[in-house]
């Protein structure tokens, strides 16, 4: 039953991550994958929110009554988007201006009720916050990589405006890569990410199957290698 | 003796999809023509990129997928595809803006969906509602002036223009469509005043009655040689022309008839796009509600929507519903009393 860490860490970034495997919370995953910028916000503040509630979820978990537990969970979350909401206000305003509605409605993102009922309510303290922090971190991943792409084929940009969220010096990060580009209004537009995550996922399938097809040649060779060679009577 | 042990079919036509499209594309002559003669070299040049760009893209996306190339290049629809988006297209659109529009409609909508007869969305219309979403300045202020009205470039300042070079003046040879003028100026003029505008000429809306007259005899050679039926463009027209009497009667304030059946993409989507055989209701009875539907649209989103046309995207919402129009009218069957229809209450 007891996972390893090392098993917690593959799971979250990519044998059962929430946005590829389990497609949960593509609510937020759709909607604010527009920059980069807004995707590693969301991001973060969604792995503050899972980690912050796994490790509550596992700290209250011998004490809550199966019956109750789903209230229980829900409030530990909503008081953690609190923390989450008031910290954004507090130092990035203009990122949280632009995310609007999407930073409270982490409340109600699947995969963080998910891993609270499906692994903190079962899992000691470390393991969960383990498990909270690398789920969020594939969630994040996920995230910025829709990000990049919607970006750079909406506006033809990566990394613009990331001094909303790292400061002053981030303004120089942007990068123009195509210049004197129309902008793509589709890739701006939520359709563009329903295209854009098709074929991120379509990629991991792809990856997954040339993985498990190269692991299987390679057991293939291992028993081909195997075989005993005679060694009695006589060769002729 | 031994008995015969393949299935049904038996009979079989001569048709073959390659005919049928070599039929579609000189349906489209007509209309094709009249376009070029009235918007300028710009509409020949899109169709024949467009069509390279399909060809290329198909081929390329078939091997991708290790389908047999030439057998799929040689069933035409892709060429159909091209030429149906390329008349629908803006005559001094960009080259990107069609590269754009083709590699969408031919490797996201057609082949990712499984090719030919398995798309459920008409691939021409998804290309042409993607740009008319992306890049609403070049698809709706580059629609060209009729040619008795300007001296539109000659072919090969358009050719410039088009791949981004030269210095065509575009102000001085593109303006709005009839339907567009006629919906903003009516706010501000009368019936009378409106008409008088030079773009729609002396009868309904110069060039484009002829463009539509053309794709109008074109669809009725496709009737003709039994390639589609009446029912769709009979519905489609007729409930544009009924809402249009109806609903908007009083030439004051909307639309007439006239333009609306006349002008815009009404005949070439009537004839041409709402009645692509894998995209549209099969049966009789779904074809005419399908039909209808496609007609009301159109006429709702000219009027109250802000796009200029709304042909794409009436056909794609009716696309939506198609699955379900058939699912509900089936035909009875032989053999049967009536026809079984819908979830029996059995159930």
């Amino acid at each position: 039953m007891a996972k390893s860490y090392l098993e917690i860490t593959q799971d979250g970034l990519w044998k059962n991550n929430p946005a590829l495997v389990q497609l949960l919370g593509l609510c937020p995953l759709l909607a604010v994958t527009g920059t980069v910028v807004n995707a590693i916000g969301l991001g973060l503040a969604t792995m503050l929110v899972l980690t912050g509630s796994n490790i509550a979820v596992s700290l209250i978990r011998n004490f809550v009554p199966e019956s109750v537990r789903l209230p229980a969970f829900v409030m530990i979350i909503a008081s953690f988007v609190t923390c989450a909401e008031l910290l954004m206000q507090a130092y990035t305003y203009e990122l949280y201006e632009i995310l609007g509605i999407f930073i409270p409605l982490i409340v109600t993102n699947c995969s963080i009720l998910g891993r609270a009922d499906a692994f903190a309510s079962k899992n000691p303290i470390l393991p969960s916050a383990l498990d909270g922090f690398m789920m969020g971190l594939g969630f994040t991943l996920v995230l910025m990589l829709l990000g990049g792409i919607r970006e750079l084929i909406g506006q033809g940009t990566l990394f613009t405006g990331m001094d909303l969220l790292f400061g002053e010096a981030a303004k120089s990060w942007q990068l123009t890569v195509f210049e004197d580009y129309p902008n793509f209004l589709f890739a701006v537009l939520p359709p563009g990410a329903f295209v854009g995550m098709g074929f991120i996922i379509a990629l991991k399938n792809i990856i997954d199957n040339r993985m498990k097809r190269s692991a299987e040649t390679k057991k293939e060779a291992v028993t081909t290698g195997s075989k005993r060679v005679r060694v009695t009577g006589t060769i002729s | 003796m031994a008995l015969l042990q393949i299935t049904s079919p038996h009979l079989r036509g001569k048709n073959r999809t390659a005919s049928v499209m070599q039929w579609v594309l000189l349906a489209t002559l007509p209309g094709f023509v009249a376009l070029t003669w009235f918007f300028g070299w710009g509409v020949l040049i899109n169709v024949v990129w467009a069509s390279l760009l399909a060809l290329v893209s198909e081929a390329a996306i078939v091997k991708l997928r290790k389908r047999p190339v030439m057998f799929y290049l040689g069933d035409y629809s892709a060429v159909v595809t091209a030429v149906l988006l390329g008349l629908a297209l803006p005559p001094f659109a960009p080259w990107w803006v069609t590269m754009v529009g083709i590699l969408f409609a031919i490797v996201i909508s057609k082949q990712l969906y499984g090719g030919l007869g398995s798309n459920p969305f008409n691939p021409a219309m998804v290309g042409y509602a993607l740009l008319l979403v992306s890049f609403p300045v070049e698809m709706t202020t580059h629609w060209a002036t009729p040619s008795s009205l300007t001296e539109l470039p000659d072919f090969l300042s358009t050719l410039q223009y088009i791949f981004g070079g030269g210095n065509l003046n575009i102000d001085g040879v593109t303006m709005a469509t009839p339907l567009d003028t006629y919906k903003h100026q009516i706010d501000v003029l009368t019936r009378e005043e409106v008409s008088q505008l030079p773009i729609f000429g002396q009868h309904v809306a110069l060039g484009w009655e002829w463009v539509n007259l053309g794709f109008l005899a074109g669809g009725l050679l496709l009737i003709w040689r039994k390639i589609i039926t009446w029912h769709i463009p009979l519905s489609m027209l007729a409930a544009l022309a009924v809402c249009s009497l109806v609903l908007g009667w009083d030439p004051d304030r909307y639309t007439p008839v006239s333009i609306h059946l006349l002008s815009g993409a009404t005949m070439l989507g009537a004839f041409f796009i709402a009645t692509d055989p894998v995209t549209a209701a099969t049966s009789r009875l779904g074809k005419l509600y399908y039909g209808a539907g496609i007609g009301i649209l159109i006429y709702i989103i000219r009027t109250w929507g802000s796009y200029p046309d709304a042909v794409a995207f009436s056909v794609l919402l009716m696309n939506f519903a198609a699955p379900f129009l058939d699912y509900y009218t089936k035909p009875r069957t032989y053999g049967h009393r009536k026809a079984h229809r819908g979830i029996k209450k059995s159930d």
